[in-house]
C-alpha cells in the first residue's frame, strides 16, 4: 500500500458522513414496481439496436479470424475474395491504415480509454491468439462480405503457445494489485493455525472458461464526417470508454467523437470493454469513405470478445469444536494474457465475510495465448463465492453443524480485511427470511436422506455477497418552465432497467409526475458516466442527480429573490423541499411555489445544472457489501446423474430497493445465470489449437427454460444510512454463491462433492 | 455462404431431373440442418433443389395396419399425428425431445433422416476431420470427445449421429423408401446409416440422386408399450449423451419379443440386437435386464472423455426395459 493511499485512508475515516437523504422515506416511485419504459417499444420491436441504423449508402463487413494461436501471418492471398462481385474493400495488416495503440481499461474505473486488450490488430502481422481477426472484409451486403471472408486464404509462421492452464500453474505470478487491492492478506500464521485446528476442510476448486453470450451479439456501426467527425452506433456498456478509446487510437478530438447507445441487449461485462471489432469498423468506414456496420455473428462473439477466466482456487478452513474460525485461508490462480491486465478478484469474498482469527488470502495470474479475459458477471464474486461457500459447506459437515448456524457463528463485527465498520450488514436477517420461506428447518441433516423413485432429493445454502461500488460520475440536471425536467448522463441501458430507475429518483428528488421526466443517456456527448459496471451505475448516477438539483435549488431560490414578490424570497436552501412541482418550505409545506411559476416571473425557458461526483471515500471509512442467502433444492437421478434444480429462493440485503419489479429481474437473472454456471456452461478450449470448440448457442449450454425453476426473491429492504438514498446497485449479486448453493445441494442430495464446474452428470453417475 | 443455384421441383419427375443435372446438388426439404451447414461453409452445394412442394406431406395408414410417413411431413405433425401416439408413442416421445419447437415446425421428416453430426471437429473448419475432409485425420480422437461414439467407431471417425427421431425409427423396424434413376429401393433403417469404417464422408446408404420419399412403419402392436428416454447436458435443446428407444412384448411374465436402439453412441442409431436376443423368452428380472444391457455394451471402446456412455447406456437399457416390465406387469 502507498503513502498516498494510507493518507487518503486515514483522512476518510474522519470525514463526517453524508447528512441524510432528504429523500429517506419518499415514497411517490421510489420503491415503487414502475414498469419499464421501454418495455413496449422493446418488445413490439420499436427499439433500434447497434446494428438496426439503416443509414444511406451503408456497406457490411466481415471478419477472418486467425486459426493458429502465436505466430506471424506469413502471407494473405486475397485474389479470390476480391474478385467477387460487391467487395469493395480487403484490410489486412498489409494495407490497413496506422492506428494508435489501443489505451487499455482501467479496471478500477475512470476514462482515457477501455480497450480490453493492447494488441493493435490489423496494424501488426503477429498473432497473438486463435481467432485474431486477420482480415476485415467489406462489401454491399453482409452476405458478400461473409462469403469473400470466407476465400482469404491466410498462411502462417506458427510458434509455441501457452495455452495449458494447468500446465502453466507453477509459472503463474502475484499481480501488482488486485482491482487496487493488495494481492496477499495476511494475519497471523493461518496454515499453522489449521495445521493445529480440530476441525478442518483443504480442498481445491475449479472453475472453467466461460463465455459471454447476451442476446443481442456485439454490433458497431460507424460513420465518418470527413476526416474528422466520427459518429458510432455501439453495443457497449461505457459509451464514454469506446469514444475515449476511438479519439485515441484514431487521433481525433474527443469532442469531434460520438458514441450512441441508446439501447444494448445485455452486456454482462462483455460489453464493458471496447473489444476489436470497434476500431476495426472505424477503420473500414475511413478506408472505404462509407458508414459501415459490422456486426459479429455468434462464433465472431466467442472468437474475440472474451469471457471468464479459468480458476484453480484453494480454501482452507480450520474451526474449533464449536464452529468458530480458526483459519481462513483462500488462495489460487486465475489467467490473463499478455495484452490485458485483469487479474480475476476471486479472494473478495474472503476478504470480508467471515471473522477467522488467522487470515491468508493471495492470488497468483499466468499468461495465456488467449483472447483477453474480462469482466463477466461478479466477476471474481462467482467463482469465489463457489469455492468459498462449498468449502463452509464441507466445514459444516464435519463438524455435524447447520451450514446456516456455521455461517453465523463467524459473522464478523469489523470489516475482516481492514478492520472499518460495516456501513449496512445484515445477512443474518437474510439468512432468517430465506429459510423460514424455503422451509428449511425440515431439511435433512444427513446427506441421501430424501428419495422419490429414482430421484434423490437435496438442498444446499450459500452465501451471496458484492460488494457497493461507486464511481465518479457527472449528470445535468434541466428543469424547464413549462414544468417539465431532462436528466441527462452518458450512463447505460443494458436492460437492467436504469432509465426506468433513474426516472423514478430524478421524479421523486423533483417533486415532479414521472412522465414529467425525461432521462437521457447512452449518448458519449452527454455529461460523463463511467461503465455500467460493477453495479456501481445506479447509486452513482443518484449522487450525482442529487448534487445536480442542490445547484439548481440554490439557483432557484436565488431567482425567486431576484425577481421579488416569491413566497420563498427569505428561504435558505436547506429550508425547503422538492413537493408539488415546485419548492416549498420543510416547516409549511403551503408555502412555496411551482418551478413554473419561478421561471415565468424571472423570464427563463428553464435552469440548468452539471454535477460531478467526487471518489467514494466513503467506502474507505466503511465496509460496504450486499450480502444474501441463496437456497437451492436439487434432484438428481440415482441412475444417470441428471441434475434437476426444483426449487429456489434468494433473500438478499442489497440497501434500499428502488424498484422492486426490476429488481427481481436483476436477482432471477443473476441466479440463472448461477445455474447455468453450476451445471450446464463450459468454452470447450482446445489446449492443442488454441481454438475454441463449442462457439454457439447449441454447444455452449446456457440453461434454458426447462432447467430453471420457478426462482423466489426476497429482499430485506433495508437502507445503507452511508450509500446514496440507502440504496446499492444490485445488478450482481444475484449470481454470487448461486454455484456452491447448487454444489451444496447436490452433495445433499447424493453425498457426491463436485468440486469442479460445471456439474455434469459424468461427474456424478 | 457460397453462392448457390436456388431450384423448386413442382413434381417428383423434376426434382429427379434436377438433382441429376448438378453433381454438387441438394436436396432441399426444412433447411434446419443444410442451411446451418452451408453458413458455417461445411456444406458448399452448387445447387439445391427444394421439394417443398411435392405431395409428401402426409401420414397414412397402409393396408397391413402399419402407417406411411411422407418424407415432408414436419417433425411437429408426425409427433402431433394421433395414429402415432396411439400405436408407436416412443417415436413423438423422441421427436419432441429433439430440437425446439420452431425446428420441429421447419424440419421435416427425411431431412432428419440427414442430419449431419455434431461433432465440434467437424464443425470447425480449420480443425482435421475425415468426414468434412476425407484424408486429414481426426481431430476429436485426442481432443473433446465426451459426446463421442463408443459403439463401431473407427479410427478414421468417431462422431456419432445426432437424431433422435432415427433412434425410435430402429426401434420400430421402419423402412426408407426411395426413388431415384435407378428406379424405386426400400432400405431398412437400420442399414440406411452407415458406420464410419473409412469411409466417414458418407453418413448413409442413399445414392446422391436419390429422394427420400417416406419411412414406412411396419404393425407392431407391442409398440403401444414403447418409450424413449434422453439423457443430455441440459434440459432442452441439446443433443443427446444417450439416449434409448425400447418396446418389450410380455406375456405372462416372459418376453416375447423386445426392440431396443440406443442413441448418441454410434456413427448411427444404434440398434442393440445382442440385448433383443439375450432377453428374448426370458422371465425379466433384474439380473437378467442388467446382463442384456451389459452385453450388448461389451464391444464399447472409450474414449478419454466419453468412457462414461458406455455404464450410461448400460444404466438406461436396463432403465427402460425396467419401467415397461413393470408398467406392463401392472396393467
Amino acid at each position: 500500500m502507498s503513502i498516498v493511499t494510507k493518507i487518503v485512508q486515514a483522512v476518510a475515516k474522519v470525514l463526517p458522513d453524508r447528512g441524510r437523504d432528504e429523500l429517506a422515506g419518499a415514497h411517490t416511485y421510489i420503491g415503487k414496481p414502475v414498469d419499464r419504459l421501454e418495455g413496449r417499444e422493446k418488445v413490439t420491436g420499436g427499439t433500434k439496436f447497434s446494428a438496426e441504423y439503416a443509414l444511406p449508402n451503408l456497406a457490411h463487413a466481415a471478419l477472418v479470424y486467425s486459426t493458429i494461436a502465436k505466430g506471424s501471418i506469413q502471407a494473405i492471398d486475397i485474389s479470390d475474395a476480391e474478385k467477387l462481385v460487391g467487395v469493395i474493400a480487403i484490410i489486412t495488416h498489409e494495407n490497413a491504415p496506422r492506428m494508435k495503440d489501443p489505451p487499455l481499461t482501467n479496471p478500477s474505473g475512470g476514462s482515457g480509454g477501455s480497450a480490453a486488450s493492447t494488441i493493435n490488430v490489423l496494424n501488426t502481422g503477429k498473432i497473438h491468439w486463435n481467432g485474431q481477426p486477420v482480415a476485415i472484409v467489406v462489401a454491399d451486403t453482409l452476405d458478400r462480405a461473409e462469403h469473400a471472408a470466407s476465400l482469404v486464404k491466410v498462411s502462417y509462421e506458427p510458434q509455441p503457445a501457452l495455452l495449458s492452464f494447468h500446465a502453466e500453474i507453477p509459472n503463474a505470478k502475484p499481480p501488482k494489485n488486485i482491482m487496487g487491492e493488495d494481492t496477499l492478506v495476511k494475519r497471523g500464521d493461518a496454515e499453522a493455525a489449521l495445521e493445529n485446528a480440530g476441525f478442518k476442510v483443504d480442498e481445491s476448486y475449479e472453475t472453467p472458461r466461460y463465455n459471454h453470450n447476451a442476446i443481442e451479439p456485439h454490433a458497431t456501426t460507424a460513420v465518418w464526417e470527413g476526416d474528422e467527425t466520427l459518429t458510432v452506433y455501439d453495443a457497449t456498456q461505457f459509451v464514454r470508454g469506446v469514444s475515449d478509446t476511438l479519439a485515441i487510437m484514431f487521433s481525433l478530438k474527443p469532442e469531434n467523437v460520438r458514441v450512441l447507445a441508446p439501447y444494448v441487449g445485455g452486456g454482462f461485462g462483455g460489453k464493458g470493454s471496447t473489444w476489436s471489432h470497434v476500431q476495426l469498423c472505424v477503420m473500414a468506414a475511413k478506408t472505404v469513405g462509407r458508414p459501415v456496420r459490422l456486426a459479429l455473428s455468434r462464433e465472431g462473439v466467442f472468437r474475440i470478445v472474451g469471457g471468464r477466466t479459468p480458476s484453480q482456487q484453494r480454501v482452507a478452513l480450520g474451526a474449533d469444536e464449536t464452529g468458530r474460525l480458526i483459519s481462513l485461508i483462500h488462495t489460487g490462480v486465475t489467467a490473463k494474457t499478455p495484452g490485458n491486465d485483469f487479474a480475476e478478484q476471486f479472494s473478495f469474498p474472503a476478504r470480508h465475510l467471515y471473522a477467522a482469527d488467522q487470515l491468508l488470502i493471495h492470488q497468483t495470474v499466468m499468461d495465456l495465448d488467449t483472447v483477453a479475459n474480462t469482466f463477466m458477471r461478479a466477476p471474481g464474486e462467482s467463482i469465489g463465492t463457489f469455492a468459498l461457500e462449498s468449502a463452509m459447506d464441507e466445514l459444516a459437515c464435519k463438524l455435524k453443524m447447520d451450514p446456516i448456524e456455521l455461517r453465523l457463528k463467524n459473522e464478523p463485527a469489523l470489516d475482516p480485511q481492514k478492520g472499518t465498520p460495516f456501513s449496512s450488514r445484515h445477512l443474518r436477517e437474510a439468512y432468517q427470511l430465506g429459510a423460514d420461506r424455503f422451509g428449511w428447518k425440515s431439511r435433512a441433516a444427513t446427506v441421501r436422506a430424501n428419495r422419490e423413485g429414482d430421484w434423490l432429493i437435496g438442498q444446499g445454502v450459500a452465501t451471496a455477497y458484492y460488494p457497493v461500488y461507486r464511481l465518479p460520475t457527472s449528470a445535468k440536471v434541466r428543469i424547464n418552465a413549462d414544468g417539465t425536467a431532462i436528466v441527462q448522463s452518458s450512463a447505460q441501458e443494458m436492460g437492467m432497467g436504469t432509465a426506468t430507475a433513474q426516472t423514478q429518483h430524478a421524479a421523486e428528488r423533483l417533486g415532479l409526475p414521472m412522465e414529467k421526466v425525461r432521462f437521457e443517456y447512452g449518448d458519449s456527448h452527454l455529461p460523463p458516466a463511467n461503465q455500467a459496471g460493477g453495479s456501481s451505475q445506479t447509486i452513482s448516477l443518484i449522487l450525482a442527480v442529487e448534487a445536480a438539483f442542490e445547484k439548481l435549488k440554490k439557483e432557484l431560490l436565488h431567482l425567486a429573490k431576484k425577481t421579488g414578490g416569491s413566497p420563498l424570497a427569505d428561504s435558505h436552501p436547506d429550508d425547503i423541499q422538492a413537493m408539488n412541482a415546485g419548492l416549498f418550505r420543510k416547516d409549511d409545506d403551503d408555502v412555496g411555489e411551482t418551478y413554473s411559476a419561478i421561471l415565468t416571473r424571472a423570464q427563463k425557458s428553464g435552469v440548468e445544472a452539471v454535477a460531478t461526483t467526487g471518489q467514494p471515500l466513503e467506502s474507505l471509512k466503511y465496509s460496504m457489501h450486499s450480502y444474501g442467502a441463496q437456497f437451492c433444492e436439487a434432484r438428481v437421478h440415482a441412475q444417470t446423474g441428471e441434475v434437476h434444480i426444483a426449487r429456489w429462493v434468494g433473500a438478499f440485503d442489497a440497501g434500499r430497493i428502488l424498484n422492486p419489479k426490476t429488481a427481481r429481474s436483476q436477482f432471477c437473472g443473476g441466479i440463472i445465470m448461477g445455474i447455468g454456471m453450476a451445471l450446464t456452461e463450459e468454452t470447450l478450449f482446445d489446449e492443442r489449437s488454441g481454438s475454441l470448440m463449442n462457439p454457439s448457442l447449441a454447444e455452449y449450454h446456457l440453461p434454458v427454460n426447462a432447467d430453471i425453476p420457478n426462482i423466489e426473491t426476497y429482499f430485506l429492504d433495508i437502507p445503507d444510512p452511508i450509500s446514496p438514498l440507502g440504496a446499492h446497485g444490485i445488478g450482481e449479486i444475484g449470481i454470487t454463491g448461486a454455484a456452491a448453493a447448487v454444489a451444496n445441494a447436490v452433495y445433499h442430495a447424493t453425498g457426491k462433492r463436485i468440486r469442479e464446474l460445471p456439474i455434469t452428470l459424468d461427474k456424478l453417475m | 455462404m457460397k453462392n448457390f443455384q436456388y431450384n423448386s421441383a413442382a413434381n417428383q419427375p423434376m426434382a429427379l431431373s434436377l438433382i441429376s443435372q448438378d453433381d454438387n446438388a441438394k436436396f432441399l426439404g426444412g433447411g434446419t440442418n443444410l442451411i446451418d451447414l452451408m453458413r458455417e461453409n461445411i456444406e458448399q452445394p452448387d445447387a439445391l433443389v427444394d421439394i417443398t412442394r411435392l405431395p409428401l406431406d402426409t401420414v397414412t395408414e397402409l393396408p397391413d395396419g402399419g402407417l406411411r410417413i411422407g418424407a415432408l411431413v414436419r417433425n411437429s405433425h408426425l409427433a402431433g399425428n394421433v395414429l402415432v401416439r396411439e400405436r408407436y408413442p416412443l417415436l413423438s416421445q423422441a421427436i419432441l425431445m429433439g430440437a425446439s419447437a420452431q425446428l420441429r415446425n421447419m424440419a421435416t421428416t427425411g431431412g432428419n433422416l440427414m442430419q449431419r453430426t455434431r461433432c465440434h471437429y467437424f464443425y470447425d473448419g480449420a480443425a482435421r476431420c475425415n468426414k468434412r475432409r476425407p484424408g486429414t485425420g481426426c481431430d476429436a480422437i485426442g481432443g473433446f470427445n465426451r459426446i463421442h461414439a463408443v459403439l463401431g467407431t473407427s479410427c478414421e471417425c468417431i462422431a456419432t449421429h445426432p437424431s433422435d427421431m432415427c433412434v425410435a425409427l430402429a426401434v420400430l423396424d421402419a423402412i426408407v423408401q426411395v426413388t431415384g434413376k435407378g428406379g424405386e429401393r426400400a432400405i431398412p433403417l437400420v442399414d440406411f446409416h452407415r458406420l464410419p469404417g473409412d469411409t466417414p464422408q458418407l453418413d448413409t446408404n442413399l445414392r446422391p440422386d436419390e429422394l427420400i420419399t417416406s419411412v414406412d412403419l411396419p404393425l407392431m402392436p407391442f409398440a403401444r408399450r414403447s418409450l424413449y428416454r434422453k439423457v443430455r447436458d441440459r434440459a432442452s435443446y441439446a443433443f443427446a449423451l444417450v439416449s434409448v428407444a425400447a418396446a418389450v412384448d410380455l406375456q405372462d411374465g416372459v418376453i416375447q419379443n423386445a426392440r431396443i436402439a440406443l442413441g448418441g453412441v454410434a456413427h448411427k442409431p444404434w440398434r442393440a440386437i445382442t440385448a433383443e436376443q439375450y432377453l428374448i423368452g426370458k422371465h425379466p428380472d433384474d439380473q437378467t435386464i442388467a446382463k442384456a444391457a451389459e452385453l450388448e455394451l461389451e464391444p464399447a471402446i472409450p474414449f478419454a472423455n466419453n468412457g462414461f456412455k458406455i455404464e450410461l447406456a448400460r444404466r438406461m437399457i436396463a432403465g427402460a426395459i425396467s419401467t415397461l416390465v413393470r408398467e406392463g406387469t401392472h396393467r
